[in-house]
């Protein structure tokens, strides 16, 4: 359950953080979705709706996506779904229904870097970069293994342009339920970055599996191999949609079905 | 705290707490077409158009609907008629508890995109459960309104 004493609509960024930053139990609010599924006492509620932060800026090289863009704007877009093979519209679009993805933001996705979170599994394996107010940019990597040094705003995302494949495969008791094991994977030249989410923790790079497909062929024997270093080197966990043995079974199979798309649409 | 909002069409001055949600605030004013379901952002049965974009109201804080048009299944009741009418033709009416978040998301289907697929329908329709009848006859019921929604159109 929440609660909140006063809500507030600040028209600045800089107003924002003066806000958040005056007491302890002041908060941000984003789209405000998963905000009842948690508990939390709000002294003033910061609404980010009148920042201007809802954007989807490409330039030549990159994409800027301002925080407060929702998931249906990401998942619709035609230049992120062009530029990387529909690897967001893939990661998103099963997260339950289209109402949800219009109250869904980016912004406090990632900051709240949520261990269920399917978008995170795909960012992970592209070039990304994170807009703190106060800290600056970061790697979208560092943020999510560290978390802000102290309490910030999530500006926007900065993501590069790359010359890649990008494959998004998930594991669902049905479709629009939250993933049980996900799996995002992006080839570059010779270079792969293979992110797992859902463990359930927070969607993780898994680098040795990464350096060891590096410059190797995808052959069966390859993917038997890489599987097995996958499931090594990704700690997973038990909840209530499926076991840690479940998971790691499961993460093979969704790494050797990636492999397989991105082998099958090179040759 | 008071909010200024348009409710189908009628500007409203509401007095809420900070933090209630949209849905109770709705169901208050004596829109009792707004249902609740799983109250946990999940079922679809609380859904109404904020500025014209489908959100679940059970997870919307009142506070957000500031300054905002909200439309709810009373504030469309033509084109609700048409729809319930094609969804009880194939006996998919059943309960009727969800037939209200139903409409409205196929109403911001028909708005949104043009000449919607079955796969926009199957996609703008995903978070709408139904527990009675399960989803083909929805489908063709929704197909139908929407070739209907055409020829009215040309007409």
């Amino acid at each position: 359950m929440i609660t909140i004493r006063k809500y507030f609509f600040p028209e600045t960024i800089e107003e924002a953080y003066e806000t958040l930053m005056e007491k302890k139990s002041n908060a941000l609010i984003g789209g405000g979705a998963y905000l009842k599924l948690g508990s939390k006492a709000m002294g003033t509620a910061v609404d980010l709706s009148k920042v201007g932060l809802d954007y989807i800026r490409e330039e030549e090289s990159a994409f800027e996506i301002g925080a407060m863009t929702t998931f249906s704007t990401v998942m619709l877009h035609e230049g992120l779904n062009k530029h990387f093979d529909n690897l967001f519209q893939r990661a998103i679009e099963d997260i339950v229904g289209m109402q949800l993805k219009n109250m869904v933001t980016i912004g406090a996705t990632i900051y709240s870097r949520y261990g269920f979170s399917d978008f995170l599994t795909a960012l992970l394996v592209t070039n990304t970069k994170v807009k703190l107010f106060n800290a600056g940019w970061i790697s979208l990597n560092a943020f999510l293994e560290n978390g802000p040094e102290k309490r910030d705003i999530l500006e926007k995302i900065r993501i590069e342009k790359t010359n890649g494949l990008y494959r998004f495969q998930d594991l669902r008791g049905s479709s629009s339920d939250y993933s049980i094991i996900n799996l995002a994977l992006s080839k570059e030249k010779d270079a792969y970055r293979i992110a797992v989410g859902a463990r359930p923790g927070r969607a993780k790079l898994a680098v040795k599996t990464m350096d060891f497909l590096q410059e190797r062929e995808v052959t069966a024997e390859n993917m038997e191999k890489a599987g097995a270093i996958l499931s090594e080197e990704v700690v997973f966990g038990t909840n209530g949609r499926g076991s840690k043995e479940y998971r790691k079974a499961m993460a093979k199979v969704l790494l050797k079905k990636a492999l397989q798309e991105v082998s099958i649409h090179e040759n | 705290m008071k909010i200024n909002l348009t409710i189908n069409g009628k500007e409203k001055e509401i007095e809420i707490a900070p933090d209630d949600y949209l849905s109770e605030v709705l169901r208050r004013e004596g829109l009792l077409g707004v249902k609740k379901g799983c109250d946990t952002e999940s079922c679809g049965l609380c859904t109404v158009h904020l500025d014209d974009v489908a959100v679940l109201s059970c997870g919307t804080l009142a506070a957000k609907a500031h300054g905002k048009a909200i439309t709810t299944i009373e504030g469309v009741e033509k084109k609700a008629e048409k729809i319930r009418y094609e969804l009880g033709k194939r006996g998919v009416d059943q309960c009727g508890y969800c037939a209200p978040g139903t409409i409205m998301s196929i109403l911001y289907l028909e708005k949104v995109v043009k000449d919607p697929t079955e796969e926009d329908i199957n996609r703008y329709l995903k978070g709408n459960f139904c527990r009675c009848s399960g989803y083909v006859g929805q489908l063709e019921a929704i197909k139908s309104y929407l070739e209907g929604q055409k020829h009215e159109v040309c007409e």
